[in-house]
């Protein structure tokens, strides 16, 4: 039953891809990469790589589809009179995605088997963390160093998504901007945000020993921030504010305080003395969400469009 | 009973799959957002029934996570289509 | 059979069947807020019904309130979406 499940599930994945790189209309093919996402994330469950269903769900089936969705309401007004894409263009990206796909499955293919694992080696030290989840004693603790330049990547990101703001706007606030807020959106985004701040924080707490973690907190958090600057319940925040900027490098700031305190305590970069391991991980990974959840937030946001107040 | 409950979900997965084509390849843009509504309940019952069926608690967590972005995409497009540049560019679309 | 077993069977089944019926609505329906009509109402009660069946298969209450958590958060997100997209219909037909 459940090989039967993993085929069926696989077909229509395939099927979804398919339909969204066939799709003439730019907004019906954003539409199906979201359910897209979400279906990915069920795929994810069956491999039981729960925490990857969990960021799937979030990136692929939440934030992502906004960016697109706003990318494509700036591209639209040039898109009308602009010629599309030729066909010697369109045949072209097809075989370089053909080619790209089965370079991938070579390498699948390719795999020793059985694989070679690190899994044994990660369970065992798992008590010296005083974690239970091995995914989040990677991501902290035995590759602490991948997350945080992960982060600090993400602070660039955003850096040169401001920076695409002419000079007099910089240090302005992004508008969200939409014409006209259908009156449910409205109620949605005044009931929905205290479920979803409950369930960030409860996906970051949890993430210690079950799946869940920073990433997937601090991007719901993000969602419920996005959701309800969309309804225009509250304004972006000015991006010169101190607090945003405090908020955005807080996380890696501490990442890579406790990082350098390694060397002092702990005889390295970014290692933790066994006994307050778990005490100091549970407050980087807070500081990380909060961080998370605003460079997220304003990533989707974009450049400031409005001049700052004096 | 996990046997069961795995059917089960393949069943509600297999007939969510059949409604998110029908509704995708509708004429009008706004009946496509209802794939993305199709997906997040199909999708949390079926992850709900294989969580029961494989006794992993923390399935329920993944369809918690499914619906509420389900309910986000559905808002953020709901926005986009009820700007008015977009009302124009679809009626000309549709020819109505 | 245990009688939780056969709880869990029924509701998980009418469940199932309610998933179909809410298809057939979709593809079966003549217009777009029937479909929407049938996608909203028949897909969250055949959630509903499912989270029922699954309770007495929870091993603890924690886990039980989480399974009603994800469907009354079906509850708030289906209803606003649903309410977004019929609007969105609305104003497409009868707009200016």
């Amino acid at each position: 039953m459940t090989l039967l499940l993993d085929l069926a599930l696989v077909a229509w994945l395939l099927a979804l891809a398919l339909h969204i790189a066939r799709v003439r209309d730019d907004r019906n093919a954003i539409v199906a990469f979201i359910g897209f996402g979400l279906l990915l994330g069920l795929g994810w469950t069956r491999l039981a790589s729960l925490d990857v269903a969990l960021t799937e769900a979030a990136i692929g089936g939440g934030v992502t589809g906004v960016l697109l969705l706003r990318a494509e309401a700036h591209l639209r007004p040039g898109k009308a009179s602009g010629a599309s894409v030729s066909h010697g263009g369109k045949t072209l990206a097809a075989i370089a995605c053909a080619m790209v796909a089965a370079g991938l499955a070579l390498a699948v293919l390719a795999f020793p088997s059985p694989a070679p694992t690190l899994a044994p080696a990660a369970a065992t030290a798992l008590p010296s963390t005083g974690l239970g989840n091995p995914v989040t004693a990677v991501l902290l603790a035995y590759r602490a160093l991948d997350t945080l330049l992960e982060k600090v990547v993400l602070i660039l990101a955003l850096i040169g998504v401001w920076s695409l703001a002419p000079d007099h706007l910089w240090g302005g606030a992004p508008s969200l901007r939409p014409d006209v807020v259908p009156e449910p959106l409205a109620y949605l985004a005044q009931t929905l945000p205290p479920f979803g701040v409950l369930i960030a924080v409860y996906m970051f707490w949890v993430g210690a020993d079950a799946p869940g973690g920073t990433f997937q907190g601090g991007t719901v958090l993000a969602a419920m921030w996005l959701l309800v600057m969309l309804a225009r319940l509250r304004p972006a925040p000015e991006t010169r504010r101190r607090s945003v900027r405090l908020v955005l490098i807080g996380g890696p700031t501490l990442f890579l305080a406790i990082g350098f305190l390694g060397f002092a305590m702990a005889g390295g970069f970014l290692a933790y003395p066994e006994s307050i391991a778990k005490p100091l991980i549970v407050g980087i990974e807070a500081a990380l969400t909060l961080s998370i959840a605003a460079t997220l937030g304003l990533l989707v946001a974009g450049p400031a469009q409005t001049a700052p107040g004096r | 009973m996990a046997d069961i409950l795995t059917g089960a979900a393949l069943f509600i997965l297999a007939v969510t799959a059949l409604g998110l084509f029908r509704v995708l390849r509708a004429e009008f843009a706004v009946e496509r957002m209802m794939a993305v509504q199709l997906l997040g309940t199909g999708g949390a019952a079926a992850l709900l029934l294989l969580g029961a069926a494989s006794g992993t608690g923390a399935m329920t967590d993944v369809a918690l996570l499914l619906m509420l972005f389900a309910a986000f995409s559905c808002a953020a497009f709901a926005l986009g289509q009820a700007s008015p540049s977009v009302e124009g560019a679809e009626r000309r679309e549709d020819g109505a | 059979m245990a009688p939780a077993d056969a709880f869990t069977l029924l509701f998980v089944t009418a469940g199932a069947i309610l998933f179909l019926a809410g298809t057939l609505g979709l593809l079966r329906f003549p217009d777009t807020l029937s479909r929407l009509h049938a996608l909203s109402k028949a897909d969250n009660l055949g959630l509903g019904l499912i989270v029922i069946g699954l309770l007495p298969q929870c091993d603890s209450v924690t886990a039980g309130l989480k399974l009603v958590c994800v469907w009354l958060l079906a509850q708030l997100s289906a209803a606003t979406a649903s309410q977004l997209i019929a609007g969105a219909v609305y104003r497409r037909k009868s707009g200016p």
